[in-house]
């Protein structure tokens, strides 16, 4: 099924679906901002949620679910390799936190 | 034999023949610029995340989630104003189209207004690019410049709708075209997504 095909068999109700379920996402992301909970906690907490909240917008908003099955797995494998590869440097930052010399003295 | 048949020699027909993935070439050119304006946004996100990691003395300066929870609702709807507009496009009613996609037009425009009043605001506290009076001085830094980044994505987006609104209620413009720049306001709203808890409710004042 094109993309096209998809969006006119599928009615305005799933995009109010969406719609409305991003909106309590959102709204899940405030109230985990205000509970009692260690930053680093919350900080995986929320970023769950913005995984979620980016997922339901590209498959559904953006309509990568009705593109072709080698599309969606390009642009998904693409995208989440190249953001895991831009994590290598975590371990300098907590070295900056401790404040220890850097790891090539 | 042609240049082009000289060119084309030796590939199986399946590599030549049709646009690649089945997609029209013009998504396909949105697509991967939505693919590496992710990286852009989160190499900012990741190098600020590493330098709030690193500085003890982190700021914390936002007292109240008013403004961007309502900033984060009229940038949501909007997604949805361009979906209809989209639908409508697709139906072939022209004027209906037209009209949604000016309506998302003005909700980026509200938003963006918001944006610049909630950087006045900071502003008027003693917050500048490299000095505040709550800690680091590269929070500013950051901050400014990662819903910089994201103000100027919703400003282009704005104009870019406006300008293919007004070509497709000229006939220049059709719903293929409504939907690539969907594509791009989509993304934008995305982002948005990551930039309000990592940058704004990771830095309430509790």
């Amino acid at each position: 099924m094109t993309t096209v095909e998809a969006q006119k068999s599928s009615g305005i109700g799933k995009d109010l679906i969406v719609y409305v379920c991003l909106l309590a996402l959102a709204g899940l992301q405030f109230v985990i901002a205000y509970q009692n909970i260690d930053a680093s906690q919350m900080f995986w907490r929320m970023l769950t949620v913005a995984c979620v909240e980016a997922g339901l917008a590209v498959l559904f908003f953006m309509h990568l679910w009705s593109e072709k099955r080698i599309f969606l797995w390009f642009v998904g494998i693409f995208t989440i390799s190249v953001l895991l590869g831009m994590q290598y440097g975590w371990t300098d930052s907590f070295r900056m936190l401790v404040g220890a010399a850097p790891f090539s003295k | 034999m042609s240049q082009a048949d000289l060119t084309m020699e030796g590939h199986s027909p399946g590599l030549t023949v049709g646009p690649a993935f089945s997609i029209p070439t013009k998504k396909l050119a949105m697509w991967l610029f939505i693919i590496a304006d992710t990286m852009t946004f989160a190499a900012c996100l990741v190098a600020y995340g590493f330098l709030r990691n690193g500085t003890p003395n982190w700021p914390r300066p936002f007292h109240s989630i008013t403004n961007v929870a309502l900033m984060t609702f009229i940038l949501l709807s909007s997604s949805l104003t361009m979906l209809i507009g989209l639908r409508s496009a697709r139906a072939g009613d022209k004027a209906g189209a037209f009209r949604w996609i000016m309506i998302t037009a003005a909700l980026g425009i509200v938003f963006a207004l918001l944006h610049i009043r909630e950087w006045l605001g900071l502003i008027d506290e003693g917050m500048r690019l490299f000095k505040n009076p709550w800690g680091t001085g590269l929070f500013g830094a950051s901050f400014f410049s990662i819903t910089g980044l994201h103000l100027t994505h919703v400003t282009c987006g704005v104009i870019a709708l406006i300008a293919v609104g007004v070509r497709y209620k000229g006939g220049r413009y059709n719903a293929d075209d409504i939907e690539i720049l969907g594509l791009y306001w989509h993304f934008v709203d995305l982002v948005w997504m990551f930039v309000v808890p990592l940058v704004y409710l990771l830095n309430l004042a509790h």
